[in-house]
C-alpha cells in the first residue's frame, strides 16, 4: 500500500492546468504547421498562419491561447494499492482548478445550467475516476472548450450499419458542424459501449496525440477514412472553403450489447491542450 | 488588407464584400449569451440601455481577464449563430454591425443585408492575438455577468474577414 497525501494530486492539477491553458501538445502545434503547408485555400491559409503566430505568442507571453480555456476535465487513474489520504479527492482536485484559473488569469467560465449564475471559479471540474492495477495514479488534465463541444453528437445506430455507419456519422458530424466549432478540428470517437461510456471513450480519444492511431488495424482504419472524407466536404479553417477541415480523427472502443452500435462524437477545436503526469 | 475605422461610413460598407480582409480600429462592445439576454429583456420593458445600441458593433466575445501590463486577457470571438435569434432585432433597431465566428442564420443574412450593414468574422482559436490588438477594455454593463459582461474595447488593427456584406453576400456559401 502506498500512501498519497490529495494535496499533492491538487499541487500537480494546479501546476498542469496552468500549463495548459497557454501551451498546445507539441503534435499539435505540428499538425498546424504541416496544415499550413498543405491548405491550397488562400482565406484559409490566412487563418491557420494566424492561429499557428497566436499559439506562439500565446506560449510566449504566457497568455490563454484561447479566452475559452474551458470546463476542465480531470481523468484519473488510480492504482488499486493506492491508499488516498489527507482532503477528499473531489475537494482536491477542485482547489487544484480553482487556483490555476484564479494565477493564471483565465476565464470562469462554469455557471448553472438553469439560472446561468457563473460559479465564479470555474469549478466544478469534470471528474473520471477509474481504478486500476499498481500503485500509481495516472493524471490527465483537459481543458475543453465549448464551441466544439456544442458541435458533438451521438448514434444510436444499428449493427447493420457497421463500418460504414460509423464513418457517415462522424463524417456527418463534422459537415453539421461546418464553420461553428473553429475547424479544424479533431473528432474524437467512441465506438460501442452504451450511451453513457461511448461518450466517455469519445472524450478519451482527444486525450490521445494527433499522429496516433488505434492498435487495432480495423479501427484505425476507420479513423484513417472518415479524415479523408471529412478534409473532402471542403469547409476548410474558420469555414473559409479549404482542403484541412480535420487534423484528425481518434477512435477508441468498448465491447456493445448485441442489439446496438452506439457512437458518440466529441468534437475539439485545434486548441489541443491536454496534459499527462504520473505521481 | 484594408484598414478601417469604426463606425464604417455608408460608402465604405457599400466598398466591402464578404472574403474581404480587413484589420479594424476603433470601438466595439461585447456581448454574448447572458448579456444579449439581458439586453432583450431591458428592451421588452421599455427599460433605458446603459449604452448607446444605436451605431455600435457587437463583439461576440467574453474575455479572460487581464494579466498585470496588459489592456485586456485573450479574447477571441465566440460561436455568432447562438446569438441567431438576437441579431436581425438588433439590426432593425440600428445596431452598426456584429463580429463574430462562423455562419449565422439566413434571416441573419437578410436582416444585414435590409439595414445594410455587416458581419465580420474574427479569427476563432486566436485569443491571444487580439488581446494584443485591444489597447483599452472597460466593463460599461452587466458587471454581474463576469466575462459575459459588456465591455467597452477600444481596438487596433483587429484582424476580421467580411463574412455577410450588405449585397447579402456570404463567405460561407458554396461556390
Amino acid at each position: 500500500m502506498r500512501k498519497v497525501d490529495t494535496k499533492e494530486i491538487e499541487n500537480k492539477i494546479y501546476q498542469m492546468a496552468l500549463d495548459a491553458g497557454v501551451t498546445l501538445t507539441e503534435s499539435c502545434k505540428k499538425a498546424m504547421y504541416e496544415a499550413v503547408q498543405n491548405e491550397s485555400g488562400s482565406a484559409a491559409k490566412f487563418a491557420l498562419e494566424s492561429l499557428c503566430q497566436n499559439f506562439e505568442f500565446a506560449e510566449k507571453e504566457k497568455l490563454p491561447v484561447c479566452q475559452d480555456t474551458g470546463m476542465a476535465v480531470v481523468m484519473l487513474e488510480i492504482g488499486q494499492e493506492v491508499f488516498l489520504e489527507g482532503k477528499p479527492l473531489k475537494d482536491a482536485v477542485n482547489e487544484g482548478v480553482r487556483r490555476a484559473y484564479a494565477d493564471g488569469y483565465f476565464r470562469k467560465s462554469v455557471c448553472d445550467p438553469i439560472t446561468r449564475k457563473n460559479t465564479g471559479d470555474n469549478t466544478p471540474a469534470v471528474i473520471h475516476t477509474e481504478i486500476v492495477k499498481g500503485d500509481k495514479i495516472c493524471i490527465t488534465f483537459m481543458p475543453k472548450g465549448f464551441g466544439s463541444e456544442n458541435m458533438s453528437r451521438v448514434y444510436m445506430l444499428k449493427p447493420a450499419q457497421g463500418m460504414e455507419g460509423i464513418i457517415d456519422a462522424i463524417v456527418e458530424t463534422v459537415k453539421l458542424a461546418g464553420s461553428r466549432p473553429c475547424p479544424p478540428v479533431v473528432a474524437g470517437v467512441g465506438i460501442g459501449g452504451s450511451f453513457d461510456t461511448c461518450t466517455y471513450l469519445a472524450k478519451k480519444a482527444l486525450t490521445r496525440d494527433i499522429g496516433t492511431h488505434n492498435k487495432r488495424a480495423d479501427v484505425a482504419d476507420i479513423e484513417k477514412r472518415a479524415l479523408e472524407k471529412i478534409n473532402a466536404l471542403g469547409i476548410g479553417c474558420q469555414g473559409f472553403h479549404g482542403d484541412i477541415t480535420a487534423l484528425a480523427v481518434n477512435c477508441e472502443w468498448a465491447p456493445t450489447h448485441i442489439a446496438g452500435l452506439p457512437v458518440a462524437i466529441n468534437i475539439q477545436c485545434h486548441c489541443m491542450r491536454c496534459r499527462k503526469e504520473v505521481l | 488588407m484594408k484598414k478601417l475605422n469604426l463606425p464604417l461610413t455608408s460608402k465604405e460598407i457599400k466598398e466591402l464584400r464578404a472574403g474581404d480582409s480587413v484589420l479594424l480600429s476603433g470601438v466595439i462592445l461585447t456581448a454574448r449569451d447572458c448579456a444579449h439576454k439581458r439586453i432583450m429583456e431591458y428592451l421588452s420593458a421599455g427599460k433605458e440601455l446603459p449604452f448607446e445600441l444605436k451605431g455600435a458593433y457587437i463583439y461576440y466575445a467574453g474575455p479572460c481577464p487581464a494579466k498585470p501590463g496588459y489592456a485586456s486577457g485573450s479574447c477571441g470571438p465566440t460561436t455568432s449563430a447562438r446569438m441567431d435569434s438576437f441579431a436581425p432585432a438588433l439590426l432593425d433597431l440600428g445596431l452598426g454591425g456584429m463580429i463574430g465566428k462562423g455562419e449565422m442564420s439566413a434571416e441573419v443574412l437578410e436582416a444585414v443585408k435590409r439595414n445594410k450593414k455587416i458581419y465580420f468574422a474574427a479569427i476563432g482559436g486566436a485569443g491571444a492575438l487580439y488581446a494584443k490588438a485591444i489597447k483599452k477594455s472597460e466593463c460599461i454593463a452587466f458587471e454581474d455577468l463576469l466575462s459575459e459582461a459588456v465591455y467597452r474595447l477600444e481596438v487596433e488593427d483587429f484582424p476580421a474577414v467580411v463574412a455577410f456584406d450588405s449585397y447579402g453576400g456570404s463567405i460561407y456559401a458554396k461556390n
